[in-house]
């Protein structure tokens, strides 16, 4: 089984690091040893590169570099936005990250009113609703930018026009939109926005926070003076300059291959169209990441379906994972209202710098041999 | 893929870490997988230190993904929750409720460990699986039919849980230890440096903590938003004579003689429990022989059915030595009149009676 040739399709789950970005690491990694805060010529020069990260990725936002805050990750972006923004009342959506959700849970058993706003079958967030959510004691507003099972990109320029006028801040998760989308922090008016590294062909364990100038944010650990008293620790600088270069990788491909995977996206969702019958687009069709692609299998067990791709090769994902690695179903599929039975049926395909039409075409024979073979046995889904 | 693979069920234990282990050995393409049944975090209230011997821990899971690792298998945690809260533990709760003692063991290897198992294993390409299990199964020429013995590890032998097995089932089943004594798996785990080796073995019903059913079903039913029934009764004489009170039916089973909250002159045993009424009659010990009972769905396995009456050895729990009895058909196939030879201890409504000739399991059927 292991002469298996390998394919992978779930870059939402995470991304290999890009040869370009992993040059720059390795080297980082062997030579600026550097403490960011040492005055001496080792620590200028890691301040240099962490630095220099900064603008790359403040670049790429088009965000100064004063407002960008390095992080362990997407997690504890959302975190500090959420706990940090202190609100007596916080409007979130359904579909958010469990960074987000479980981070409101915890607002809430602290004090905090939460609101959680229902989305429509497209899986999109209506800012009327954001607005008529709003109460004089809100806090934050947090709105993801991309959904990471569906792709669905929401209406955050819509929703940032709302808050501002209201006088509140507007944070969204913007994990997954970031190299897949352009993402200008300016034309989407947001206060706060999250990203991670290693959804952006950067190695695990390093994102960022962007916070609006004059934003109030207080911090959510307590240490040195880093990140402008907004992050205590010791930045983790060749993870961040990893991140810079692949912001940086993201600048000058993010036309070409956005066009390109997106090609790959429809190409698969087509044939499956085409060639599986009871199959289907979950969310809609327009307005999404490129290279995310939601389908569901009617009669089919989402679980067993992985793990027949699996065995013939190719890496797909269903549901979100817990703790043992066990399946459950996904709050986003029926936050949009599919039903127990649609959502257990449905696999996401995420794609990414490394797939090919080859690639593609591979899996739709591989999907439609595993859908036929599990009709065939009659799962019970 | 050249071969099929063979799709085996791993707990995390050294039993089915063994299995896997020795069937790689032997040059199968193995597919390691483990089950997940049971959220334990779900009844907080029930949390205990240590938490030895429960299933579907995150330990347990660790433990079969690194004997996976370490063999070289594809490994996956397969999610059966949703099925296992269906299937096994709403009717424990329920036949608990009704004042019968069930064992969800059985219900678990019929519904869940077989049928949903050997469905997740056809879904990914494998038509057999292999378990942990110490029995053994032999096609039978002459009938046709696939056989159930016990294990030659008479202390081990796990038969009694696996009588509802279908023809079906079997045909599609390997028992690789069946034919081992549980020393001599602990050795070949050694010689093999399985990491589990000497872990020890699981106990009790799995989902339940400590054995305590009443507790589990307290925290259950309120989890469900199912109200806990009044179940307050009276604990009653054979002959309807008051001699106490008790807070549920479901605290007690049939034979069971500590805990009546009762001081008398002489030992005093639950002869039987009623929902119905909420009423517990206890007795003396020879109140609680009884010399005869139905089995009803009776599953035959090695044996399509009886017609005249047939001897056999009954077992009616697993640490049952087995009776000799003879089985006495009735106008329905899935049901059978069972006579000890000698009449036999606390015969529980609700527990499975599987009958066998020596090593061979005939069938097994469940106490009316």
């Amino acid at each position: 089984m292991n002469s298996v040739q390998r394919f992978y399709f779930d870059h939402n789950a995470t991304t290999p690091v890009a040869p370009e970005v992993l040059e720059t690491l390795v080297a980082c990694l062997g030579q600026v040893y550097g403490n960011a805060s040492s005055i001496h010529h080792f620590g200028q020069a890691a301040k240099q590169r962490l630095e220099g990260a900064r603008r790359q990725l403040a670049s790429l936002i088009h965000a100064s570099p004063t407002e960008l805050v390095f992080t362990s990750g997407g997690t504890e972006a959302d975190n500090l936005a959420l706990l940090g923004s202190r609100p007596a009342h916080i409007i979130t959506s359904s579909i958010e990250h469990p960074a987000v959700l479980a981070t409101c849970a915890q607002l809430e058993r602290a004090g905090t009113a939460v609101t959680v706003l229902a989305v429509g079958s497209g899986g999109l967030v209506n800012p009327d609703d954001v607005r008529r959510a709003l109460r004089p004691d809100t806090g934050l507003v947090s709105i993801m930018h991309a959904n990471n099972e569906l792709g669905v990109v929401q209406p955050i320029a819509e929703i940032a026009r709302i808050t501002r006028e209201a006088g509140v801040p507007l944070h969204s998760d913007g994990v997954q939109a970031l190299g897949k989308i352009p993402v200008d922090v300016e034309a989407l008016g947001v206060d706060l926005y999250s990203m991670s590294g290693h959804k952006l062909y950067a190695p695990k364990g390093v994102g960022a926070l962007y916070v609006r100038k004059g934003t109030r944010l207080a911090p959510i650990a307590y240490g040195g003076h880093h990140e402008r008293d907004r992050r205590a620790g010791t930045e983790n600088v060749p993870g961040i300059v990893a991140l810079g270069a692949a912001a940086d990788l993201a600048a000058s491909e993010l036309a070409e291959e956005s066009a390109r995977i997106g090609a790959l996206r429809d190409r698969l969702e087509n044939a499956v169209l085409d060639r599986i019958s009871g199959s289907g687009v979950n969310g809609a069709r327009w307005n999404r990441t490129p290279n995310t692609s939601n389908l569901y299998f009617d009669g089919i067990d989402g679980e067993a379906l992985v793990i027949a791709l699996d065995l013939r090769g190719f890496a797909v994902s269903t549901g979100s994972a817990c703790s043992s690695g066990a399946i459950t179903p996904s709050h986003v599929l029926t936050a949009i209202g599919l039903s127990a039975d649609r959502a257990r049926s449905s696999l996401r395909f995420s794609l990414g710098r490394s797939n090919t039409a080859v690639q593609v075409d591979a899996l739709v024979d591989a999907l439609e041999a595993a859908v036929a073979h599990l009709r065939r046995i009659s799962v019970h889904a | 893929m050249p071969e099929q693979p063979i799709a085996v069920a791993m707990s995390g234990g050294v039993d089915s870490s063994t299995v896997a282990a020795l069937l790689v050995r032997q040059g199968h393409s193995i597919v390691g997988m483990t089950m997940q049944l049971w959220n334990q975090r779900r009844l907080p209230d029930l949390a205990t230190e240590g938490g030895v011997g429960r299933c579907c821990s995150l330990d347990d899971v660790y433990d079969a993904r690194r004997v996976a690792e370490q063999v070289g298998i594809p490994y996956y945690v397969v999610n059966f929750e949703r099925q296992f809260e269906e299937q096994v533990v709403k009717p424990f709760v329920d036949e608990y409720l009704a004042g019968r003692t069930p064992i969800p063991c059985t219900l678990c290897n019929n519904y869940i460990k077989f049928d949903r198992f050997l469905e997740m294993a056809d879904s990914v390409g494998a038509r057999q699986i292999a378990t942990g299990h110490y029995a053994r199964v032999r096609f039978d020429q002459a009938s046709g039919r696939y056989q159930l013995l016990r294990a030659v590890d008479d202390s081990k032998d796990q038969t009694y849980f696996l009588c509802g097995l279908t023809q079906t089932q079997l045909a599609r089943t390997l028992f690789p230890l069946g034919e081992l004594t549980k020393p001599e798996v602990r050795e070949l785990a050694r010689s093999m440096d399985l990491a589990v080796a000497s872990k020890h073995d699981s106990q009790e019903i799995c989902f339940v903590p400590n054995g305590d059913y009443a507790a589990f079903m307290d925290a259950y039913l309120k989890d469900t938003g199912r109200d806990v029934p009044s179940m307050r009764g009276d604990i009653v004489t054979t002959d309807g004579r008051k001699l106490g009170e008790h807070d549920g039916v479901h605290h007690f089973t049939v034979g069971q003689r500590k805990g009546l909250g009762i001081a008398t002159g002489e030992p005093l045993y639950v002869i039987s429990t009623d929902a119905a009424s909420q009423r517990v009659v206890v007795g003396g010990n020879d109140d609680l022989l009884c010399a005869r009972f139905f089995a009803k769905r009776v599953n035959w396995i090695s044996i399509a059915r009886v017609t005249v009456p047939v001897r056999a050895q009954v077992k009616i729990r697993n640490k049952h030595a087995g009776a000799a009895s003879t089985l006495y058909a009735t106008e329905d196939s899935k049901r059978v009149e069972v006579v000890f030879n000698e009449p036999q201890r606390a015969v529980t409504p609700g527990q499975g009676a599987v009958f066998y000739d020596g090593d061979l399991v005939l069938g097994g059927g469940w106490i009316e």
